[in-house]
């Protein structure tokens, strides 16, 4: 089979790879018919995330149709249509009862931090992922929904991460009718995170950014307001001053280890991997969010450390709140939003490109290209 | 940037959400007690490894299942191996995990020449999609490979007649 195959930072091609097999009686191999390329993806494309060896696929947005199932498999069969949540989760340890699916302690041997997903390097297990044409998928019968008949596969798709990511960002910050929400990154997530800050009675909305084709989208499909921090000389102080001088009520940290804006952040963190990447959308949410309001971070960061304003956090007595998403405890709730027309997230893909293009399509997300916003990636079988 | 009031109860879905009751909410909402019980819950059926799988230290076992596309070989598996005596704590276990991924980048050439492939770096880095839509960037980035070049062959041959000259005495 045709599959992403990782080289080396900034380096992947298509190769082919073995058909994956059955390993374990909750299995079940999908046939992949779309999957993404996640703003997280670029980590590992771009050599930040430890453990991420030559040979590996990428991928842990993907949908498909099952063609096989383990022994064990009751809930699934073969034929049937599936999204694929990107977290890998047994649906029976202490942490997959509290619905925390994301912190699953039955799918990943190689770190206690992090839980299985696929295609994420061996720090999240070492599944191979689904930016191929087939894929296997351990529990099969926890995580895997049937898609609705009535769903457009291209917003099913972005219903396996960055659609509940941007929720339980919203979620996490715990915002009350009126507030004033602040997001920072205007990437694919972050654009979800201000529209499903609406959901939860927020009265402003505020997406931070500095590429300008992607703020003048948010500001259209998130109905809200899109500043360019290089159009200002310190963010903090701007969010301060909108506020009447009071802070936001919660900030959301949807950017991760990438950040720009702070050349300190960015030597150390980015260039010299002395931290675990570049905190800067982190220490701005930190100093920009009220006394005693919550920061939501769905930002990823690596393993190790990172600068941030921890005084400030004590200081103001925030919350901070921040995990990987539980798409799973989810679904149901942003399938509903979606039937009853109160978004359409497939709105957010640019591009469509198919799989054996894999090498120009990471450029054109990694590098933002051709006002790239999200890329799907279409298999050959998925085209006939 | 421009920004424009509206009036935002009129946005599809506009508080549908709203729940005062929802807090404290994820990730600590749906606590169970179970936690207690720490590790004894039922377990999965466990996975047969078919292939090496590193485990951390900060774990008893191997979880129920895992990956088993890559496993750890080579030099770089040897580093791999040594990276997984630490815990998750120390930078001894993800630094050489960096370190092992960087050998394992050269491992992988090698392989390739190995297997009679000789591997299309411009290819694989999707130059032909940052020509397409970023001719500027690319321009830039040869001119400055050039400039670079130039430099050192500019360094390396004057370093070279001094040392010959050396040689004869002048």
């Amino acid at each position: 089979m045709l599959a992403m195959n990782y080289r080396g930072p900034y380096r992947v091609r298509i190769a082919h790879k073995p058909m994956p097999e059955i390993q374990h009686p909750g299995d079940a191999i999908v046939r992949v018919t779309r999957s993404c390329i996640c703003g997280s993806d670029l980590h590992l494309y771009h050599g930040m995330v430890p453990d991420t060896r030559v040979g590996t696929t990428f991928g842990h947005e993907f949908i498909g149709v099952v063609e096989e199932v383990g022994s064990e498999v009751q809930k699934l069969k073969v034929g049937d249509n599936v999204l694929v949540p990107f977290n890998i989760a047994c649906g029976q340890c202490a942490f997959c009862k509290q619905e925390l699916y994301s912190n699953c302690h039955e799918s990943n041997p190689e770190a206690t931090a992090a839980s299985g997903i696929f295609g994420y390097s061996h720090t999240t297990g070492g599944y191979d992922g689904g930016q191929a044409e087939y894929v296997r998928v351990p529990y099969a019968d926890v995580g895997p929904t049937v898609i609705p008949d009535w769903m457009d596969h291209d917003d099913a798709v972005l219903l396996t991460d960055i659609y509940p990511t941007g929720y339980q960002a919203a979620e996490m910050g715990g915002i009350k009718t009126g507030d004033t929400v602040v997001v920072f990154g205007a990437g694919p997530v972050g654009i979800l995170a201000a529209r499903c800050a609406w959901f939860f009675g927020a009265a402003r909305v505020i997406i931070i950014d500095h590429v300008e084709y992607r703020l003048e989208f948010a500001k259209k499909f998130a109905f809200c307001e899109a500043y360019n921090f290089k159009s200002m000389k310190d963010p903090v102080l701007f969010l301060k001053k909108t506020t009447d001088w009071f802070g936001a009520d919660v900030c959301i940290d949807a950017v991760g280890c990438e950040a720009e804006g702070s050349p300190l952040q960015t030597i150390t963190g980015r260039k010299l991997m002395m931290q675990a990447g570049s905190a800067t959308a982190l220490h701005w949410a930190i100093n920009s969010v009220k006394k005693g309001g919550i920061v939501s971070v769905v930002g990823v960061y690596g393993p190790t450390d990172n600068l941030i304003p921890i005084g400030n956090v004590v200081n103001k007595g925030l919350t901070i709140r921040a995990n990987q998403t539980s798409v799973k405890r989810l679904l149901p709730k942003l399938i509903g939003h979606i039937e009853a027309g109160h978004i359409s997230p497939k709105e957010i893909i640019t591009h469509h490109i198919p799989l054996e293009e894999i090498s120009d399509a990471y450029r054109i997300f990694s590098d933002k290209l051709d006002n790239c916003i999200k890329t799907v990636l279409i298999p050959p079988s998925a085209r006939k | 940037m421009e920004n424009t009031n509206l009036n935002y109860k009129n946005i599809p879905g506009w508080n549908s959400d709203a729940d005062p009751e929802n807090e404290p909410t994820y990730p600590m909402k749906k606590y169970t007690g179970d936690d207690h019980a720490r590790l004894n819950w039922k377990r999965p059926p466990l996975q047969t490894p078919t292939a090496e799988i590193l485990k951390s230290i900060e774990r008893p076992n191997l979880s129920a299942t895992f990956g088993t596309p890559v496993p750890p070989s080579g030099l770089s598996g040897m580093i791999r191996r040594f990276a997984f005596k630490f815990d998750e704590s120390e930078y001894g276990h993800w630094l050489n995990l960096l370190l092992a991924d960087r050998v394992n980048v050269v491992e992988g050439v090698i392989d390739d020449l190995l297997h009679g492939h000789v591997p299309n770096c411009f290819a694989e880095e999707g130059w032909k999609a940052e020509w397409k839509y970023n001719k500027k960037n690319v321009v830039k980035k040869v001119v400055k490979v050039a400039l670079l070049t130039a430099a050192v062959v500019f360094l390396f041959t004057k370093n070279k007649e001094k040392k010959s000259k050396n040689i004869f005495g002048f």
